[in-house]
């Protein structure tokens, strides 16, 4: 049998910026392309992918199927075109392709399907089942006493789905302690702020109670969320919820923490000037004089 | 005149008075157990009914491959599918109300749309069985009656849908469903219904079985409506000769034995205990008027909601009986063209 070696981890910070900066790009490119589809959050979660597909995840992606590789679950489907991105830029399809999404025939479709594209483990975009799929899947490698891990990435939004807590508690009761959430907490949701239309804090106390480790980072601190994914993975008798703090649309100032761009793509000339913001940003990471995390 | 097909090997003492009932889901217990015993992927999963359904005879022989999520169906299929994801072979099991019930939306998509499409092996390989389906649930009242499942079960592209007639081929159906790639529903009810099947009965998940042969009206009936039916072909059998067929797979439907059914006595009564559309009758219907329009009448729950009181009485009260599908029968062949 061939042997499959993972994707080499990277640890230079200047180019896991990079990398989450090209991937921005993508995100720009490919919504442009598509014509419809969601900025905000893929925009707000762009460093935690990088993080997670370039240092955290054990994967191998030219091998999708590989058995020792790390579950990525994303729950909320709706944010794929950071997922899609971070897959073309790690390997799994040709950047190019990127600018199918959404479109008849593509393998990148509006919300993720598990056999259209390979290395998607799973289909998801209804809210509020993927930590449920995670838990499932971390009980059952438990079971085999496997080692792979689980991460599964929700949003905050879908904290009001009553499911999300049935999910939570069964992983707390069972020590789930190979499952790592990663929330989106962006504070947005489609009709308004998370706040105001149905209040979620305190989040971190509640996952406490439901016998969860907790987690906070700044969500665009890349180093911040690899430790916090490593620190995660020293623990033994809990699951983990890695609540990242991020500003939806980060990266493109029109964007940035308005409700408004949480469902809806940038036409052209909007695209174009979110590309020269992102290509200035890009120039101050290579100075190194860029002061985001 | 119509006979029992001796190939169906049905009990000898068919319409004995004092034929055994039992308990359908005795079989699905059994059933899981024999899974489990042939499938060491096998894993049972329960929402806080491990003894309603009897998927406790599994919990007491594989302790570690049983799963209690408390009252959450929710979360149980979505969690299955989670499990099926990485080679386990779950099987969910609740009141049909519940599941496929209050988690159709879980089901739909991180179960049938998820294995939409899969490769070969890569199937979404969660089974969903249904306890406590029809109206006699008896005095639980209509709450816990599920009559729109099937239907629910029915409409998801990819789904096999299951409705055994007794305790035997509802052990089959789950031991089948254990090796049959990709998602499948079992229904079965909660009473003592007539044990009518042996060993020998062949069943085999998509094909219809002729257990009464007959000329001028075929009746296609499952669950415990499948023996009211064969009451019925033997009341009318000095008036009308009847053909019976158990249609225990509802999808995908046996078109071809429907087909040779129709063109042979043309015309058809349906009997299921679940709502005269959507099911057994919907799907008869729908694929006999395209393809060899004959008089089909339906025999089921028309269009309203249960209620309580005792099995025997609800099914009499909702027209469920072998009397109801005489009726159908005579209106049936009254329809025939000549």
């Amino acid at each position: 049998m061939k042997k499959i070696t993972p994707l080499k981890r990277i640890a230079n910070l200047q180019q896991l910026k990079l990398l989450a900066n090209t991937i921005r790009q993508d995100i720009i490119t490919s919504l442009v392309a598509a014509g419809s589809g969601h900025s905000g959050g893929p925009l707000g979660m762009a460093d935690v992918f990088t993080a997670l597909y370039f240092t955290v995840l054990n994967h191998a992606p030219k091998y999708p199927d590989w058995a020792d590789r790390d579950y990525l679950i994303l729950s909320n489907g709706h944010i794929c075109p950071v997922r899609y991105a971070a897959m073309a830029n790690s390997g799994y399809f040709s950047r190019a392709e990127l600018k199918t999404l959404r479109k008849f025939g593509t393998r990148l479709q509006g919300h993720p399907h598990r056999s259209a594209l390979p290395g998607i483990e799973t289909t998801s975009g209804p809210l509020g089942s993927g930590l449920s799929q995670a838990a499932g899947m971390a009980y059952a490698l438990q079971m085999d006493k496997k080692k792979n891990r689980v991460y599964c990435l929700m949003s905050d939004g879908e904290q009001e789905c009553g499911q999300t807590w049935e999910a939570a508690m069964f992983a707390g009761k069972n020590q789930l302690h190979n499952l790592t959430a990663i929330m989106d907490r962006n504070n947005i949701q489609i009709d308004g702020h998370t706040e105001d239309i149905m209040p979620l804090e305190p989040l971190a106390d509640k996952y406490r109670a439901f016998n969860w480790q907790v987690l906070e980072v700044d969500g665009h601190n890349i180093q911040e969320i690899i430790d916090a994914c490593h620190e995660a993975q020293a623990i033994y008798e809990k699951p983990t919820l890695i609540i990242a703090h991020t500003i939806p649309g980060k990266g493109v100032s029109f964007m940035e923490n308005d409700p408004e761009w949480h469902g809806k793509p940038p036409k052209k000339e909007e695209a174009k000037v979110a590309l020269q913001e992102l290509q200035a940003w890009r120039k101050r990471i290579m100075q190194g004089t860029d002061s985001d995390g | 005149m119509g006979s029992i097909n001796p190939k169906a090997y049905l009990v000898q003492n068919l319409y004995a008075k004092d034929l055994p009932r039992v308990k359908t889901r005795d079989g699905y217990g059994k059933g899981l157990v024999k899974a489990g015993e042939k499938y060491p992927n096998v894993v049972v999963l329960c929402a806080d009914l491990a003894e309603s359904t009897r998927s406790h005879w599994f919990q007491k022989k594989f302790p570690e491959r049983f799963v209690e999520l408390g009252v959450a169906e929710q979360n149980m299929a979505s969690l299955a599918a989670g499990m099926a994801l990485v080679g386990k072979i779950p099987f969910i099991s609740s009141y049909a109300v519940f599941s496929p019930g209050r988690n159709n939306e879980q089901i739909r998509t991180t179960i049938s749309y998820n294995s939409w499409a899969s490769r070969r092996g890569k199937e979404i390989n969660v089974k969903i069985g249904g306890a406590h389906a029809g109206i006699s649930v008896g005095p639980d009242g209509a709450t816990h009656q599920a009559l729109e499942d099937v239907a629910l079960m029915r409409l998801q592209p990819g789904m096999t849908v299951l409705v055994p007639c007794d305790d035997k081929e509802c052990e089959k159906a789950t031991l089948a469903a254990a090796g049959h790639p990709g998602p499948v529903y079992i229904r079965f009810g909660r009473a003592e219904y007539p044990s009518l099947t042996t060993e020998k009965t062949p069943f085999q998940i998509g094909r219809m079985e002729e257990f009464c042969s007959g000329k001028d009206c075929t009746i296609i009936a499952n669950g415990p409506l499948l023996y009211e039916a064969l009451l019925a072909a033997r009341k009318l059998e000095k008036e009308i000769d009847c053909q019976v067929l158990n249609c225990h797979t509802v999808k995908p439907l046996d078109e071809k034995t429907l087909l040779a059914a129709a063109r042979k006595t043309g015309c058809v009564v349906t009997a299921e205990e679940h709502q005269w559309f959507g099911g057994l009758g919907g799907a008869v219907a729908e694929f006999l008027s395209a393809k060899y329009p004959v008089p089909v009448q339906r025999v089921g729950v028309q269009d309203r909601f249960g209620e309580s009181g005792e099995p025997v009485e609800l099914m009499k009260a909702f027209g469920l009986t072998a009397n109801d599908i005489v009726k159908a029968v005579r209106v049936a062949v009254g329809m025939k063209r000549e």
